[in-house]
C-alpha cells in the first residue's frame, strides 16, 4: 500500500513540476534569483547522493574505498566520454576485478 | 499533432543517446525490485514518475523504510531541475493547446531538454521537434525498466550492481558541472552528505544539498561574474 502511495507522490510531484511553466502559470515568469537557485539543484543534490555510496561503508567512513577510486575513475571516464554506458561499465569493472582479487 | 520534418529531426537527434538510457533504465528498474517493490509496481513507477533519478532515490528509501512524505519531499528536491526546463521551454509553446500542453509536459526530461536546447537551426518546429526526442525516449525508459524490473530478482546479491546507482549519477552530474557554483555546490554538498551520514532516512541528502545551494549563491553575491564561467 505505501508503495502505491510512493508511486502516486512522486508521479504527481513530478509531473506538477514539468508542467508548472508549460501549462500551470503560462505566461508568468519565474523571479531570476529563484531560476538561478534551480539550476544550483541538480549538482547539488547528485553530489549528495554519489558522495556517500562513494565515501562510507558499514556506517564509517573510509577515504581508501575501492567504491572511491571505482567512483573516481568512472567520473573521469563520465567528463572525457559523456556516455553513460561508459561510465557504468568502467566503474563496474573496477569494482568487480577488485572483488575477484579479493581486495574489495 | 502531426508529424513533420522537425519531428523526425528530433527522434534522430535521440537515437545516439539509446546505449546510455537503456543501462540507466535497466538499474532503475532493478533498484525498485530489489527494494520491494513488485515487478507491476517497478513498471508503474516508471509509467505514472518517469523521473529516473527521483525513482532511483524513491527505491532506496523504500528500501531503508523512510516516511512517505519524506520520500515524496525528497523526488520533489531531485525534481526541481523540471521547473526550470518547463520554464526555458515556455517561449517554444505559443501555438499549443492545454490538452497537448499536459502530454508533452509529463515528457519532459533531462535528455529531451538538452536536444532540444541544442537542435540545428534547420528544426524550424521546435514543439514538434522536442516531441521527436521526447517520445523515444519514453519508449527506451520504459522499455529499460520493464527488463530491469523482470531481471531485478534474479542478479545473484553477490554482484555489488547497486553500485550502479551512484556511477549512472556520476554520469548524470560531470556534463551538467558547467560553471563554478555548481561545481563548488557539488563539492560542499558531497563533503556535507559525508559528515551527515548517520543522519537517518537519508536527511543528510537534503542537508547536503542545502548547504550546497547556500555556498553557491554566498559565492555568486560576492562574485556576481562567477555565474557565467
Amino acid at each position: 500500500m505505501t508503495i502505491w502511495l510512493v508511486i502516486l507522490g512522486v508521479g504527481v510531484v513530478s509531473l506538477l513540476l514539468r508542467a508548472s511553466s508549460l501549462v500551470l502559470l503560462r505566461n508568468r515568469r519565474l523571479p531570476p534569483r529563484l531560476a538561478e537557485s534551480l539550476g544550483l539543484v541538480p549538482a547539488s543534490v547528485l553530489a549528495a547522493l554519489i558522495a556517500p555510496d562513494l565515501l562510507v561503508q558499514h556506517g564509517q567512513v573510509n577515504v581508501l574505498s575501492v567504491r572511491l577510486l571505482a567512483g573516481l575513475l568512472a567520473a573521469l571516464v563520465a567528463w572525457k566520454t559523456r556516455n553513460v554506458l561508459w561510465t557504468l561499465v568502467v566503474g563496474l569493472g573496477l569494482l568487480f576485478a577488485a572483488q575477484a582479487l579479493g581486495w574489495a | 499533432m502531426s508529424l513533420s520534418p522537425s519531428f523526425w529531426q528530433g527522434l534522430r537527434a535521440f537515437l545516439p543517446l539509446i546505449p546510455g538510457v537503456l543501462p540507466f533504465s535497466m538499474v532503475a528498474g532493478i533498484a525498485a525490485v530489489q527494494a520491494g517493490f513488485s515487478p507491476v509496481q517497478s513498471i508503474a513507477f516508471s509509467l505514472i514518475g518517469f523521473a529516473g533519478s527521483a525513482q532511483l532515490i524513491a527505491s532506496q528509501m523504500v528500501a531503508g523504510g523512510a516516511p512517505l512524505l519524506l520520500i515524496v519531499g525528497s523526488a520533489l528536491i531531485v525534481n526541481l531541475r523540471f521547473a526550470l526546463y518547463s520554464a526555458s521551454m515556455l517561449p517554444f509553446f505559443g501555438g499549443v493547446s492545454t490538452p497537448v500542453r499536459w502530454p508533452l509536459a509529463y515528457l519532459l526530461t533531462d535528455q529531451a531538454y538538452a536536444l532540444t536546447m541544442g537542435r540545428p537551426s534547420s528544426a524550424t518546429d521546435v514543439v514538434r521537434y522536442y516531441a521527436g526526442a521526447a517520445l523515444p525516449m519514453w519508449l527506451t525508459w520504459q522499455v529499460g525498466t520493464v527488463v530491469g524490473a523482470l531481471l531485478g530478482t534474479h542478479i545473484p546479491a553477490t554482484l555489488p550492481l547497486e553500485f550502479a546507482v551512484p556511477l549512472s549519477f556520476i554520469a548524470l552530474v560531470i556534463p551538467a558541472l558547467r560553471t563554478r557554483p555548481q561545481v563548488l555546490a557539488a563539492v560542499v554538498s558531497g563533503a556535507v552528505a559525508v559528515a551527515a551520514h548517520a543522519l537517518p532516512f537519508r536527511l543528510n541528502l537534503i542537508v547536503g544539498a542545502a548547504c550546497g545551494i547556500a555556498a553557491a549563491l554566498a559565492l555568486q553575491s560576492v562574485r556576481p561574474g562567477q555565474a557565467r564561467k
